[in-house]
């Protein structure tokens, strides 16, 4: 499979690279991992005029914690994030996100940040950016603005970015102690979409009640789903069996799944209920200590 | 048309490409480098896999200009002065191939896996060559074949 012709530009920097958004307009399509990309255009479902590939702008693979925020540059690979230390021992959940997409060659090239910025409802890192409170910085042509993840996905393959904007970097509030994540995703084989997936981040407060919960939704709806209703459940109550139960149940509510190859609306509704559940089950464990 | 620079197996070839013609096109049809093969063609199947800065890609899913100026290492590399790599050894002594479709890519693969990982649990290798498939579903022997290289590579016989 070939794709259509297009132009090519592999600028320098990132004021380049907005100036090249700015001249070309709708016309223009990042390429950062492309492991998305790359097959619509093979497939011919995307047959964008002009690549700008931004793989040779400098200085964006970054994952540092700085000032109680966790950065993840343009052009850190999943890879990158799945071997990083810092992310293995703080950050949990996002270990078991980058480590169940696609496959390890997938992730070689695939980027954290085109994860989110390809608006897919069915990948899996915006669920885990919904339930860890995360924000985007886009740069455009008036400078950077930091917009919640909450508030990036607006529609099915649309997100909040400007045609002249780039996704520059994520950031993700360092989680006070007592705090724990995971993300549990049902594929019918590696390097599928989800079935269904559940991103959970809770916060445990001196007497061992929930103090915050995030609670983000995979590939049940049009858009990345967070389950507020499901969060709202569980704020100031001790997390028991009960109190799960009844945030998976909600959680399942608020999910809006279509009938397709992977399973019946019904059946992954109630499979959102069970991930729910057994998310929430191991983030108490791994916010008490444990793995 | 963009002129590019790629080393590949350590020989730097200079190439007038199209934008879109894909890595894996550009290795096998114009420098006719057959070994790599093209399986899929959806990003699924790894028997295009090459090794690209250190790094296992599909290279049906980049761009050959996106080479530009990269080091890409393919299947034909694997041998040095006349001596099979351990792993290519390893799949010959423990059967590690059927009708070989999958071979190079499952080959790519491992030589950048062994390089980060030398002493892998079986489970370690099968989660790495979870982007491979082998439809002879001969599975078990690759892994033995990568048990065979990463013991000959850690005795030093890489």
């Amino acid at each position: 499979m070939i794709p259509r012709s297009f132009e090519y530009s592999a600028p320098g920097t990132l004021n380049e690279a907005v100036s090249l958004l700015q001249k070309l307009g709708p016309d223009a399509k990042i390429l950062s991992g492309g492991q998305s990309l790359i097959p619509m255009m093979k497939l011919r479902l995307a047959s964008p005029p002009h690549i700008v590939d931004i793989n040779r702008i400098p200085g964006l693979d970054y994952i540092k914690e700085e000032g109680g925020v966790l950065r993840i540059g343009a052009l850190v690979r999943e890879s990158d994030l799945e071997h990083s230390d810092l992310v293995r021992s703080r950050f949990p959940i996002l270990f078991d996100t980058t480590s169940v997409i696609a496959d390890p060659l997938v992730r070689n090239q695939a980027t954290v940040c085109g994860n989110l910025a390809h608006g897919d409802p069915a990948n899996d890192h915006p669920a885990t950016m919904l339930a860890l409170g995360a924000s985007v910085v886009a740069i455009g042509p008036s400078g950077e603005r930091e917009i919640p993840a909450e508030k990036f996905f607006p529609g099915l393959f649309t997100t909040a970015l400007e045609p002249d904007e780039i996704l520059k970097e994520i950031r993700i509030p360092i989680p006070p102690p007592s705090s724990g994540g995971s993300y549990i995703k049902l594929e019918r084989k590696v390097g599928d979409f989800a079935t269904a997936g559940v991103a959970v981040q809770i916060t445990l407060d001196g007497s061992g009640n929930c103090s915050r919960a995030g609670i983000g939704l995979t590939n049940v709806g049009f858009t990345p789903i967070k389950a507020t209703k499901a969060e709202a459940s569980l704020q100031g109550k001790a997390l028991d069996k009960s109190t799960i139960q009844q945030a998976a149940q909600l959680a399942a509510s608020e999910s809006q799944p279509a009938d397709d190859i992977r399973g019946s609306a019904d059946y992954k509704r109630d499979l959102v209920r069970v991930l729910t559940s057994r998310a929430l089950e191991r983030a108490v464990a791994r916010a008490k200590g444990g793995k | 048309m963009a002129t590019i620079k790629v080393k590949v197996n350590g020989v730097e070839h200079t190439s007038d490409v199209e934008p879109r013609l894909l890595l894996v096109h550009y290795i096998r049809e114009v420098l006719r480098l057959t070994g790599t093969h093209i399986g899929c063609d959806t990003s699924h199947c790894g028997a295009c896999t090459v090794i690209m800065d250190g790094r296992a890609v599909k290279s049906c899913t980049v761009f050959a200009i996106q080479a530009d100026g990269r080091d890409v290492l393919t299947v034909e590399g694997l041998e040095r002065d006349g001596k099979l790599h351990p792993l290519q050894e390893g799949f010959f002594q423990e059967h590690g191939l059927q009708c070989g479709y999958c071979t190079p890519g499952m080959l790519m693969t491992g030589a950048a896996f062994l390089e980060s990982n030398s002493a892998p649990t079986e489970d370690e290798i099968r989660h790495a060559i979870s982007g491979n498939l082998c439809r002879c579903t001969g599975y078990v022997n690759i892994v033995k074949a990568y048990q065979y290289a990463a013991q000959k590579m850690r005795k030093g016989g890489a």
